[in-house]
């Protein structure tokens, strides 16, 4: 409850602040944007954090559960070290690598374009996906396991009844991670030829213009938070609830 | 039921965990795995469903090489139950019992049926129960439907590793009780592994008792406690075997099963008859289905028309499962020499006599002498 208090009470000034600066509608020598390229720009934003996020889930949980199998148990710790050097990396470091790398796979030719970003943004928002699905399932007590198999479940049956929704919490904590941390970074693809609201951001820090800056922190800010809410709630209401109760004894 | 021949579980690595172990276990009877840890029992357990693939030998069940079938199939008619319980926390009670029926793609209404059914056996109230998450129960009510769980589809083994090793030793006390009195209704042939030598006393119609995986003495919990057949299991038993034994002996281990009785309905002349051949002074008394109501005798008998005026009638007794230090102090109490053994629906089962529990008082005490 308290919590949400706090949320709110962030969200309400962020939208102030926004506003307030959005109607300053001139800084010194410097034009503010207008509410509709706050609105254009947030729209690129997210799409431009939709594509990663997409791929991300997808191949983040694949990755992060295969490397659960028994078969493929070797590969865990280089993907896991792939993963954690990832990580480790500065998230500016991993668009710029990307946009200095010779390279075109498929239709994406890198370079200091959108793909580029979108590819940037995806392998960073990768890690908490991929590392969270592979804690959820590898975390599921043995016991539990043993049982399945000992009662002759199949292993398929034991992935989709026992481990999937067992794991779902954290999978889904692991997306909205990545979600937040995406709609932060994506601040910086700007640099890279992405969109979004890194435009205004980088608009006012070249200007020198604080309020500037403030326009494009703002409403990222209050994407990242509202993503994260939604996100959250969506996770509370696919979480089983016989998780949940143990969640509230422990 | 169950037949191993010459079963070997050797690791990659040149462990034997195994050592060509060959038993069998009768239908219907519990059979205890016993031993120190490190000694096979669970591994030779888990080779009967195949958890744990077999290097060399056979497991047969019901005289069917148990790789021949398919691993799925083999393990839904075999109940595994083992000490962390495994229950599947995202699930109800319901849906954890209601596992292998699902599986074995029993129709709705046969599986709400049944994990009623489980629920009322473990004794838990299914309308208050069936609901509710693992995560709302306590230790105890957990291993109950752990164990109901491993009851589902009925099978007629039951695999069971430590089962109540998890639970306090007074929860744990009250468990195996309720867990014999399950069995006498439900007949399962089980295994049980524990490290715990009362509990395998209690528990078992035969221990196996193992060491180093090899197969040290398979023998009735009697056997094992009086005539241990080396150093490893007189140690493993303990060295306060005799009185542990008189605490820790059940009542069917020293009873006499065939008892000489008269029925209600029978001649006096014929009561005289069998009074005379039993060579005692009294004659228990039983009705035609053969329920236990009392006693005669031949100063009873004299004058009588009937065996069943002749009667003294006495409600005294016990179950073969009952403790025989219990049995003692309740035959004392009864004032008769013999305490009649009765099943739960009142049959006589077998005669507890003086001269038995005596007889293993004598065994006991010699043991010890021979020991010291």
């Amino acid at each position: 409850m308290r919590r949400r208090i706090v949320l709110i009470s962030i969200l309400v000034i962020l939208i102030g602040l926004t506003i307030w600066v959005t109607n300053m509608g001139k800084v010194g020598i410097f034009n503010m944007f207008t509410y509709k390229d706050i609105l254009v720009h947030s729209f690129d934003h997210l799409v431009m954090v939709f594509w990663p996020l997409l791929f991300g889930i997808f191949i983040g949980t694949f990755l992060g559960v295969i490397v659960t199998r028994p078969g493929f148990s070797r590969l865990s710790l280089s993907v896991m070290g792939l993963v954690s050097m990832g990580q480790a990396m500065p998230s500016m470091a991993v668009i710029a690598i990307m946009a200095i790398l010779p390279l075109s796979i498929g239709f994406i030719h890198f370079g200091f374009n959108f793909q580029t970003a979108v590819v940037a943004l995806f392998i960073y928002g990768l890690m908490p996906i991929l590392r969270n699905s592979y804690a959820g399932v590898l975390n599921i007590d043995r016991a539990i396991i043993e049982s399945a198999e000992g009662m002759g479940m199949t292993k398929w049956q034991i992935f989709w009844k026992i481990e999937m929704p067992m794991a779902l919490p954290v999978i889904t904590t692991g997306i909205r991670i990545s979600a937040v941390v995406t709609v932060g970074t994506a601040e910086l693809a700007v640099l890279v030829g992405g969109k979004g609201l890194g435009t205004i951001t980088f608009t006012g820090v070249f200007a020198q213009e604080p309020l500037l800056i403030l326009q494009g922190a703002a409403p990222t800010a209050i994407l990242a938070i509202g993503l994260g809410v939604i996100l959250e709630f969506i996770e509370n209401w696919m979480t089983p609830r016989g998780l949940k109760i143990k969640a509230a004894n422990s | 039921m169950i037949r191993l021949e010459h079963v070997s579980k050797i690791y990659p690595d040149g462990t034997k965990a195994v050592d060509d172990i060959s038993l069998e276990v009768n239908e219907g009877e519990i059979c205890v795995f016993l031993g120190p840890s490190g000694c096979g029992k669970t591994t030779t357990m888990k080779m009967i469903n195949r958890l744990i693939p077999i290097t060399s030998g056979t497991i047969f069940i019901n005289d069917q090489d148990n790789i021949k079938v398919k691993t799925s199939d083999l393990r839904r008619d075999i109940g595994y139950a083992i000490q962390e319980i495994g229950l599947f926390t995202h699930m109800t009670v319901g849906q954890n019992i209601e596992t292998v029926p699902v599986l074995k793609g029993w129709s709705k209404e046969k599986r709400a049926q049944r994990v009623a059914e489980l629920l009322e056996l473990v004794r838990l109230n299914p309308v208050e129960y069936g609901n509710k998450y693992p995560a709302e129960l306590s230790g105890g009510q957990r291993q109950r439907v752990g164990v109901a769980r491993a009851l589902g589809a009925d099978p007629p083994i039951l695999l069971m590793d430590e089962p109540f090793g998890a639970i306090d030793p007074i929860n744990r006390v009250e468990l195996q009780a309720e867990f014999l009195k399950i069995q006498q209704k439900i007949k399962k042939t089980i295994i049980f592994v524990t490290h715990d030598i009362y509990e395998a006393i209690k528990m078992g119609d035969r221990i196996a008792l193992m060491k180093d995986g090899k197969l040290v003495q398979y023998d009735t919990p009697a056997n094992i406690l009086y005539h241990p057949k080396d150093e490893f299991v007189e140690g493993f038993v303990g060295a306060d075997r005799a009185l542990k034994g008189l605490q820790l002996l059940r009542v069917k281990e020293v009873m006499n099963r065939d008892v000489i009785t008269i029925q209600t309905d029978d001649t006096v002349n014929l009561a005289r008859e069998r009074l005379e051949k039993t060579g005692g002074d009294s004659l228990p008394v039983v009705t035609a289905r053969g329920e236990f109501v009392g006693w005669t005798n031949v100063e009873r008998l004299e004058g009588s028309a009937t065996v069943n005026d002749a009667m003294q009638a006495s409600s005294t007794a016990t179950d073969e499962n009952a403790v025989l230090n219990e049995a003692l102090s309740l035959m004392m109490a009864s004032g008769f020499k013999s305490l009649p053994i009765v099943d739960e629906t009142g049959n006589l089962k077998g005669m507890l006599t003086m001269d038995a529990i005596q007889q293993a008082l004598h065994e006991a005490i010699q043991s010890r002498e021979t020991e010291a």
